[in-house]
């Protein structure tokens, strides 16, 4: 059995439709596309302005297609559903409320949302097309003091802090994608943890994308003030459709003085069949501002699915001595298109960063590490290290590494290594020769390969995303 | 994307001075290239950084200088033999080509110590030659590509001057060869071309040289293509002493043949604003690559390199040091690009570059690059910028040095690395020397 030989797609599990009854507008954006989200969501006039100033400035910028290593067929924005609810009868009281066929829908996905059978010590925001179906554990976090709810509810309940917070990370006009989902953002998560609080459990976001006509465009923003500490997942899936759909999410966070932020992503929207037809188009733009002394905001991502991925999970270190970490696993098969990377942004003295990426290609994917370090002249004593290795997985496909490195003072340290080589032979034979089945050497050597990164998932997560990306690479190397 | 040129610069009128002279009547095929290369660079333009390639190196005050070119029947012939004794070579005496303002200076140059068969002429002649016109052909224009850089369309309209070196099968050839280009006049525009051919099996040592006269501001625009055939073995050193006012840009290309083995080195010392862009592409199995470099700037001088190995063939290798040490208000950019081609198996290549900040306003931009689409591969990279380890320094302060000099020997130490693979004894001393004024340092207390 030669390499590459027995690519077989492993089902794409999460790949089912829930037939339930939508709140859909109509196609297309203009500015009365926009009122008309406001009008639905009940908006105050100062999100309408918000969201009409971003998407005035949209119209003026392009998508930007000609750096990134991937390539699409033009989108057409005018044929996306900006909106697309699942229908309800009233305010949602509790849980009980919620349609149970949407319970069983997260429940099938592994999510059970109802109080008894709730994640032990996870607090979940559902998230379902454009809007959050149920928060659980709200009441325990706000013991606590800790503000975990939907976006929709943050602008009702706390319009303060997201006047203060949103957009300060991420402005409105920063790129194509971030401009589009500030004029359109439907629903997402907002987090606060308030001073010297550290969060008692994991919170999560699940988001879920059903009708195949519409985007998802959603917003998570997560301010933690001074001292306090909070530990973030977030994972996703969507049907199979033959028909591409937009993802264009923004988040942004927020640490203040000694604060920190863990952000990990389980990434498994479908990513289209082996032809590369269908999947999601994942354009995100992930940024986070260490902007107080000694915060520290860590990144995490393992990301298996999405026709096309492009994101850049980043930092800003601002405040003295702040630290930004990276760690990636990006897994393309098939016809998939990863383009990810980091930026990290050094303003403050003594700020350190991190990146360790994995990138493994197999199929006929495209695997991209585009990254940047960037070292202002006053951030005295930064320090980087940089870490990329790549794997192929047959000759069909591609790994290509972009790292960008701007230094500007003397006193800083930046460095930077890549590799890029195959499973070896002689691992694989050795692990055969003690009985180890190939496909399971194969998993066994590639889970090797990403542990630098497993190591910082919370542990629930980095056991799926294990078995994860056996699944995903079952039957690709023989 | 371009910098519009907005009227006629004085590199179209000069060309269409040309068009009307003498230098319209060589072969038709180099005229139609001329040609083409000029109304490429029309439409061109000098980059601009927007471009990605020249993100980081701003052009600008070349295109606002209009810098004259300088036309062969223009020149003064006047002998300065004070030219060639600051850069005398004493291994290359009766090796050597020199060129004043882009022309060969037969008086100057010697041959004498060169194998019968090899031949060192100049580049016109060798386009006017039968004997060579087939074979310059053949190469000419075929390494270096006019099409998407502005400055070697630039380089290929006024193709007239210039080296042509021929190396024929299995001709060994022990005195290195040495093509100096001096710069003497004051804001002109210089347009040396170079066309190695090393045919089978030959072995040969090439130095290009260039360094300023009396001149300090002017732009040099080189391009040198290099064809080394099966089993043909090249060192070649490059090094760049222009006058801290001037512009070098240049172009290296480079064909590697089935086996053969290239080993060059770049020192670039001068220049306010230089960019060297080399090309090694492997089109051939079994070919070996050493591509490495040293850049040491001070002041606000600019230094870019743009390097791309191009796996196209299983069974290569590539091999690339570059490193640089920045004073002042300098900066320095390195872009180091490894493709691996789609059935380029078994290739190993392996990327370093390395920085050394003394200053605190000195700036790098370091991008290294791999691109890969074959998988039984060994590529690795990394690039790094800092400062002297501290823990070296203390090591040395154990030893009773003291710490100034101390960092005098580990900076000297760093920028040896890639100086001690010149074999050119004189050269070497000479570039020793230079690091150390460099860094105004002696190496004894």
């Amino acid at each position: 059995m030669s390499t590459a030989e027995l690519l077989s797609q492993q089902e794409y599990k999460y790949g089912f439709v829930t037939d339930i009854e939508s709140d859909v507008i109509p196609r297309g954006l203009s500015e009365d596309t926009i009122r008309l989200i406001v009008a639905k969501k009940n908006e105050p006039d100062w999100m309408l302005e918000f969201r009409l100033k971003a998407y005035r400035h949209w119209l003026t910028m392009t998508e930007p297609k000609h750096w990134p290593n991937i390539s699409y067929p033009e989108i057409n924005y005018q044929d996306v559903i900006y909106y697309s609810a699942p229908k309800r009868k009233a305010a949602l009281a509790s849980l009980d409320e919620v349609d149970p066929e949407l319970l069983r829908t997260f429940e099938k996905l592994g999510i059970p949302l109802t109080e008894q059978k709730q994640l032990a010590n996870v607090a979940v925001d559902a998230v379902f097309d454009s809007v959050s179906v149920a928060t659980t554990y709200k009441e325990k976090l706000k013991k606590h003091g800790v503000i975990f709810c939907s976006f929709t509810e943050a602008i009702r309940d706390y319009p303060d802090l997201i006047k203060k917070y949103l957009g300060s990370v991420v402005p409105t006009n920063d790129n194509f994608f971030a401009a589009l989902n500030s004029a359109v953002f439907s629903d997402g998560s907002f987090c606060f943890i308030p001073k010297g609080v550290r969060c008692p459990m994991e919170l999560s976001t699940y988001f879920r994308i059903n009708n195949s006509e519409s985007g998802q465009f959603e917003r998570t923003l997560i301010v933690a003030e001074e001292g306090s500490h909070v530990s973030y997942l977030e994972g996703c899936t969507a049907p199979k459709f033959d028909k591409n759909q937009l993802h264009a999410a923004v988040v942004e966070l927020v640490a203040l003085d000694d604060a920190q932020i863990k952000y990990s992503t389980v990434q498994n929207w479908y990513a289209g069949d082996e032809e590369g037809v269908g999947g999601i188009y994942n354009f995100v733009t992930k940024r986070g501002k260490c902007a107080g002394h000694n915060s520290k905001i860590s990144w995490t991502q393992v990301e298996t699915g999405s026709a096309i991925t492009w994101k850049y999970p980043s930092c800003i270190l601002q405040g003295d001595n702040s630290i930004g970490e990276f760690y990636s696993v990006a897994l393309t098969n098939h016809a998939q298109q990863a383009d990810t990377g980091t930026k990290m942004i050094h303003l403050g003295k003594n700020t350190r960063s991190t990146i360790i990426s994995k990138g493994i290609a197999a199929g006929k994917s495209n695997n991209s590490y585009r990254g940047l370090v960037k070292v202002m002249p006053k951030a005295e004593g930064a320090r980087n290290y940089t870490q990329c290795d790549s794997m192929l997985i047959g000759s069909n496909c591609g790994a290509n590494t972009f790292p960008y490195i701007e230094v500007m003072n003397n006193s800083s340290s930046v460095e930077h290594e890549a590799s890029t080589s195959k499973i070896s032979e002689e691992q694989l034979f050795y692990l055969q020769q003690r009985g180890i089945s190939q496909e399971d050497a194969v998993s066994l050597i590639i889970n090797g390969f990403c542990k630098d990164v497993f190591l910082q998932l919370p542990m629930e997560f980095a056991v799926e995303a294990q078995r994860l990306l056996g699944l995903k690479l079952e039957g690709s190397v023989g | 994307m371009v910098t519009e040129l907005q009227k006629e610069n004085s590199y179209q009128q000069a060309f269409r001075g040309l068009q009307e002279s003498e230098f319209a009547e060589g072969s038709s095929r180099l005229s139609q290239l001329r040609q083409g290369a000029m109304a490429r660079f029309v439409e061109l333009g000098f980059p601009s950084v927007k471009e990605e390639e020249w993100k980081y190196t701003n052009v600008a005050a070349i295109a606002r200088a209009d810098f004259q070119p300088l036309v062969s029947s223009e020149l003064v012939p006047s002998s300065q033999p004070e030219l060639e004794q600051c850069v005398a070579v004493p291994e290359t005496s009766a090796s050597q080509l020199v060129f004043v303002d882009g022309a060969l200076r037969s008086d100057l140059s010697a041959l004498a110590g060169l194998p019968h068969q090899v031949v060192a002429i100049d580049l016109g002649q060798a386009m006017a030659d039968e004997r060579y016109s087939d074979i310059v052909r053949t190469h000419l224009a075929r390494q270096a590509d006019y099409v998407v850089n502005g400055f070697t369309a630039l380089n290929t309209a006024f193709i007239d001057h210039g080296a042509f070196l021929y190396i024929p099968k299995g001709v060994i050839v022990e005195a290195p060869i040495h093509l100096l280009f001096i710069a003497k006049s004051e804001r002109i525009a210089n347009f040396p071309r170079v066309l190695v051919i090393a045919g089978e099996n030959s072995t040969a040592t090439i130095i290009e040289n260039y360094v300023s006269g009396p001149a300090s501001e002017y732009l040099t625009n080189g391009v040198v293509e290099v064809v080394l055939e099966e089993g043909a073995r090249l060192e070649h050193y490059k090094v760049q002493r222009e006058s801290v006012e001037a512009f070098h840009i240049a172009t290296t290309a480079v064909g590697l043949g089935r086996n053969s083995s290239y080993d060059t080195t770049t020192i670039t010392f001068g220049a306010k604003l230089s960019r060297h862009d080399i090309v090694v592409t492997m089109d051939h199995e079994g070919a070996e690559c050493w591509v490495d470099g040293l850049y040491l700037v001070t002041g606000d001088q600019h230094a870019d390199t743009h390097s791309v190995i191009d796996h196209r063939q299983p069974n290569c290798t590539s091999h690339q040091l570059y490193k640089g040490i920045l004073d002042g208000k300098s900066r320095a950019v390195f872009n180091g690009k490894v493709f691996v081609r789609h059935n380029a198996q078994k290739t190993d290549a392996m990327q370093t570059n390395k920085n050394l900040l003394l200053s605190n306003d000195a700036r790098v931009d370091t991008k290294p690059q791999l691109e890969i689409l074959a998988d039984d591969v060994k590529c690795a990279h990394g690039a790094a910028v800092g400062q002297i380890d501290e823990d070296e320094l203390f090591y040395l302060e154990t030893r009773g040095i003291h710490p100034d000099l101390g960092r005098n020997l580990l900076t000297y130490g760093f920028a040896e690395e890639v100086i001690a693979k010149i074999k050119l004894d004189s050269i070497r001393n000479e570039l020793d020397k230079a690091v150390l004024h460099r860094l105004n340092a002696r190496l004894e207390a």
